[in-house]
């Protein structure tokens, strides 16, 4: 926050956005930015269920929706964020010290604990995978509570991986398989070259008994989806977490209207099988 | 080549993905010439622009096939590893490969020769309409994902 802008106070109301301040940042790729923030005052919101999303208040800017990648114990909130607009560009521009507003959490997260005993598929493309993080470690924490579990991440080129290290040292683990790819790649990558449908036919899972979280652009989203139902999965089974533009995030102004549906409220995980036929359609 | 290496090439195309279920005396005839060819990380399978002169069948490793041109750097548009096959360009006239292909790690193969997999075909149409089925998804699928890339999904 600028210097000069007046120090934003909590006003208690259920729709203000409470102070939190810039803990930390860190470059994730070059358009982005992952912030840690911590509460400034004794209110602070906490997540219900892995997915969910807040609305950020860059203040004199205005506000954007963000999924939530991890709560720490201490009540920390881990954002990470691309640059895409005016919102986006001053929340990446805040440095440790500076305030910002925070509402939420909003939405239905992912079914994780519906999803125990069964094989799990989680495919991320680019950005989706902050908003994956958290179901990743509750796996991770009750790895015996499921089956087989196969992760696949893709991005455009290497630079735009982010979480990089962490995907790495993930890679590490034998309890889980793992595949990374990008779109194209110069010489110094000696990974997976391919869009994230080419790693699918590698991926070991049970169709019958398989929960697939999928989080990245629309497009990558439906030809994953179909993929993964052409392998005999069941369409109720594969979730999907929907992206728009937001402005009350509670239902109300209708601005995330995607054909029936409201994502902020009905969403923004929904099954595949809801909005297959509207993710066909163009200029929902 | 001894006959105990041929034999061992035979059995390793026979259990390859994509040779799997084919009629036994077409593997025995499409491997006659063929090598095990290892390629080190970094290692040229083969250039664009250049004679094709086999059907690489992936046993081990992986492959990068990079598109370059001298104004800008070689970008790796796909990789293919064990159980899949590279390459259409000896199939066709001009048989020259289309693109490079460069080994990403210590990659082993089976170099079907060309000449005699086109011998082999014609000379049995069924086999050749076998292999064309065969053939067909292959393609089909690197085309459809040359679609997707082109779609770009990671575009905001
Ligand atoms: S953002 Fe207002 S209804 Fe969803």
């Amino acid at each position: 926050m600028p210097a000069s802008a007046p120090a934003p106070t909590d006003s208690g109301h259920p729709l203000a956005p409470i102070p939190y301040a810039v803990r930390s940042t860190a470059t994730e790729t070059p358009d982005t930015t992952t912030l840690v923030i911590e509460p400034r005052g004794t209110r602070r919101i906490s997540l219900s269920r892995p997915g969910q999303f807040a609305m950020l208040y860059a203040f004199g800017v205005g506000e954007s929706p963000i999924g939530i990648s991890r709560e720490t114990p201490e009540g920390r909130l881990v954002h990470t964020i691309r640059r895409v607009g005016p919102v986006t560009k001053a929340l990446t521009a805040l440095t440790p010290g500076d305030t910002l507003g925070v509402r939420g959490p909003y939405g239905r997260g992912w079914p994780f604990k519906e999803a125990r005993g069964q094989d799990i598929v989680i495919v991320a493309g680019g950005l989706g995978l902050p908003p994956l993080r958290p179901v990743i470690y509750e796996i991770f924490a009750h790895r015996e509570a499921y089956g087989r579990v196969e992760i696949i991440f893709g991005a455009r080129t290497p630079k735009d991986l982010v979480y990089y290290d962490e995907v790495q040292s993930w890679r590490r683990r034998t309890d889980i398989r793992i595949q990374v790819t990008v779109d194209a790649a110069g010489r110094d990558w000696y990974g997976d070259v391919g869009v994230v449908t080419t790693r699918l036919p590698d991926a070991r899972f049970d169709p019958t008994r398989t929960t697939a979280f999928l989080c990245g652009p629309e497009i990558m989203m439906r030809l994953v989806s179909e993929a993964i139902q052409a392998r005999g999965v069941d369409p109720h089974a594969i979730w999907i977490s929907m992206e728009r533009n937001m402005k009350c995030a509670i239902g109300l102004c209708g601005h995330c209207q995607f054909g029936p549906v409201f994502l902020c409220r009905d969403g923004p995980v929904f099954p595949f099988a809801d909005l297959a036929p509207l993710l066909r359609v163009r200029e929902v | 080549m001894t006959n105990e290496e041929h034999a061992r090439i035979v059995e390793r195309i026979r259990e390859h993905p994509f040779f799997r279920g084919f009629d036994e005396e077409f593997v025995e005839s499409a491997c006659a010439d063929a090598v095990e060819r290892r390629f080190w990380a970094e290692e040229v399978l083969f250039r664009e622009g250049s004679p094709s002169k086999n059907l690489f069948v992936i046993l081990e490793g992986k492959v990068g096939l990079e598109v370059g041109s001298s104004d800008r750097p070689e970008l790796t548009v796909q990789t293919v590893g064990p159980g899949e096959v590279i390459g259409w360009s000896w199939l066709v006239p001009p048989h020259r490969w289309r693109f490079d292909a460069r080994a990403l790690k210590p990659t082993l193969t089976i170099a079907l020769d060309a000449e005699n997999l086109r011998h082999t075909l014609s000379r049995r149409p069924e086999w050749g309409y076998q292999f064309m089925i065969r053939f067909l998804p292959v393609l089909a699928e690197r085309l459809e994902n040359t679609r997707i890339q082109l779609l770009d999904l990671h575009a905001r």
